[in-house]
């Protein structure tokens, strides 16, 4: 009885988690005669089609280039930044709690001050803003300390005897890097990667003020609430949900297959 | 009882020599070490030293000035409980862990600013840090791939120590797919086939159940004559100390206590550390009332408050604090309690109660109390003639030990 009880509260969990997304699946699958509000009139994939029309609702696939790149890009950066930082916070240098601090709490200043200070400096500056910029700057200022709270995490239970080996059978700083730490650490790194994409990839308030010239998806998506008046609006949301899903997929998949060595 | 059959704890602590024939029972997971010897692996073996060594961590001392020869081709246990630093100067040997002070030479090369590489040595480390994600040949092959080996001299090694060990079918297996008794001889084959002159080992039993442990100790010693390399060993084991050891080195509170071998580490203790951490022995602390000479010996009166004057081999200073410790299984006990108002230089004899008995096996435990100042002693005793000596709990006794018997532990 008891069991069913908690089977239900996690089944209402989950539908308070994807209820809203269902509403947005729903109505994007209409045939032409759809429109923006219940009830559905006919089923289709009209509107998904019609979100590659670049006329009927800017330009999706260009917004969603750049975010794919900028996405990729932060996991690089993050992942090099956040394995560095790590190992140097592991070897316990002088001053390393202050700055491990600074970083987390960099974590609680609003996304938006940020966002406007970068705009702020661009100006002063005098540099142009962008989305692989300024842009990517912001990003990172979201990503990276995740990904050094992860790789501390992935450190601290990381035994320095294999290391110690390493080196005791002649392994170099590097050699024992490249045959040992990093091999154990790969499936932790495929983590990062899936995190530092996710959070790249619907990023919208730090990325607002500095994006430049050109949109990243979800500035795109925001810009069309006010635009577009037809169903793929929500069938973008439809695809770029399945694009999401699929890449955690991916990473799992990796993952999975990483870690079972 | 005679003192000739009370001396059961020998059947418990055995000497080297009887160890050899603990790994006749092999188990299939471990398989059976093969016998013959390879001669092509075996490296010219190297002595160890330390010269005032100190290390220091911040504001503590972990090794105090430490100075101690370990001779080339010796199985040294450095033995001691947690904390003494047994294993921080393993690792300074190693090169592991930096030196505050003082030198350490392997053979005749002072090695103290040497990488781990660079000293000839090769470590087995505790839990034995196999690399997971490599397989057992990659494992073995990782040293030889570091030293830049040719790839063909490389196959010919590993192959080789692989067979030593008994393990080549384990070749493409990681790690975690093999059994602790396995994984802790791929261990020692990846640190035997660079050829070192020493083999460190850290703790290299304690991560096996009781009876692969005994059976791997007799295994290591093998090797360890086989390759005829210096094994330095660190264990708080006393029993694995006594085994494998040609010598013993004691540690305590970052000191050597004392560095003796085996037989006669257990015969003279020469501290009151040593004497309580080798285990079971009673110690009397108190007070050298005078020096004599028994049977020609030199000797010493130690007045123990509460209980009277104990005779033990040894030259003090008078009126110095020490202590004498006797091994439980050297003591009698006597049912005949008229002799104790005549205390002679040759026996030492101190009214004793029985009470509890503890037959653990070969050996019975037999805990007294010494009802005169509330301490506890304990004898030992073959089950075999416990079983014929009638002494039952609460019986008061007289144990007694001749003064040869007693060892002398200064302050």
């Amino acid at each position: 009885m008891i069991k069913l009880l908690l089977t239900a509260f996690f089944a209402l969990f989950v539908l308070f988690l994807y209820g809203p997304m269902l509403a947005i699946f729903t109505l994007s699958l209409q045939g032409p005669d759809g429109a923006l509000t219940f009830p559905v009139r006919s089923f289709g994939f009209y509107w998904l089609g019609q979100v590659f029309q670049e006329q009927r609702v800017g330009s999706f696939v260009e917004s969603f280039q750049r975010s794919l790149w900028l996405g990729l890009a932060v996991v690089a950066i993050a992942i090099i930044v956040s394995v560095m930082a790590s190992m140097a916070f592991r070897a316990r240098f002088k001053g390393s709690l202050a700055l491990f601090y600074l970083t987390i709490s960099s974590l609680v200043v609003p996304g938006v001050l940020i966002s406007l200070g970068i705009g702020i400096t661009f100006q002063v500056l005098d540099i142009q803003t962008n989305w692989f910029s300024s842009g990517l700057g912001a990003h990172l200022t979201w990503t990276v300390p995740f990904a050094f709270l992860i790789m501390l995490g992935v450190f601290n239970r990381f035994n320095p005897y294999y290391e110690e080996a390493a080196r005791d059978l002649g392994a170099g700083e590097v050699r024992t890097f490249q045959e040992v730490v990093l091999p154990l650490i790969l499936p932790s790194l495929i983590g990062i990667a899936l995190l530092g994409f996710t959070l790249s990839y619907d990023e919208f308030i730090r990325t607002s003020l500095v994006s430049g010239q050109y949109n990243t998806l979800p500035l795109e998506i925001f810009g069309m609430t006010t635009n577009v008046t037809s169903p793929a609006l929500y069938a973008l949301g439809t695809l770029t949900t399945l694009f999401s899903v699929t890449m955690i997929a991916v990473g799992f998949g990796a993952y999975k297959s990483l870690s079972r060595q | 009882m005679n003192p000739d059959s009370a001396q059961p704890s020998r059947i418990v602590s055995s000497p080297p020599v009887s160890v050899r024939s603990a790994d006749a029972d092999g188990r299939a997971d471990a398989g059976q070490m093969p016998t013959d010897a390879r001669q092509g692996i075996v490296t010219e073996a190297a002595g160890v030293a330390l010269r005032s060594v100190t290390k220091k961590y911040g504001p503590v001392t972990a090794i105090e000035n430490v100075t101690l020869d370990i001779p080339a081709g010796a199985y040294c246990c450095l033995l001691g409980p947690s904390g003494c630093g047994k294993t921080t100067a393993l690792r300074m040997i190693a090169g592991h862990e930096a030196v505050t002070a003082g030198e350490v030479l392997i053979g005749d090369r002072v090695v103290t600013q040497l990488p781990p590489a660079k000293r000839n040595t090769a470590m087995m480390f505790q839990n034995y840090a196999l690399f997971p994600h490599k397989t057992i040949w990659q494992n073995v092959d990782f040293g030889l791939k570091m030293q830049r080996v040719s790839k063909a001299e490389r196959t010919q090694r590993v192959g080789e120590i692989l067979e030593l060990v008994g393990l080549s079918h384990t070749a493409d297996r990681k790690p975690n797919m093999l059994s602790g008794g396995q994984q802790q001889r791929i261990a020692l084959a990846r640190a035997l086939v660079t050829r070192p002159q020493v083999l460190m080992l850290d703790e290299p039993l304690s991560a096996l159940d009781e009876n692969l442990r005994v059976r791997m100790r007799g295994e290591l010693r093998k090797i360890q004559q086989q390759f005829k390399l210096t094994f330095i060993q660190v264990t708080h084991h006393v029993e694995e100390a006594f085994s494998l050891s040609d010598q013993v080195v004691v540690m305590n509170h970052g000191r050597i206590d004392q560095v003796a071998t085996p037989t006669e580490l257990f015969n003279a203790p020469a501290s009151q550390f040593v004497a309580k951490f080798i285990g079971d022995n009673n110690i009397f602390e108190g007070r050298v009332s005078r020096t004599c000479r028994i049977n020609g010996i030199e000797s010493v009166e130690l007045t123990v408050e509460g209980i009277g004057t104990l005779y033990c081999q040894g030259s003090a200073a008078l009126n110095a604090t020490a202590a004498c410790s006797v091994r439980p299984d050297l003591m009698q006990l006597d049912p005949v309690l008229e002799d104790l108002a005549a205390p002679s230089t040759e026996t030492n004899q101190v009214p004793v109660r029985v009470v509890d008995v503890e037959m653990t096996g070969y050996v019975t435990r037999v805990s007294l109390i010494v009802e005169a100042t509330g301490q506890t002693m304990l004898y030992k005793a073959r089950t075999t003639d416990w079983m014929g000596a009638g002494i039952s709990v609460g019986q008061p006794l007289r144990a007694t030990w001749s003064a040869e018997d007693c060892v002398f532990l200064p302050s």
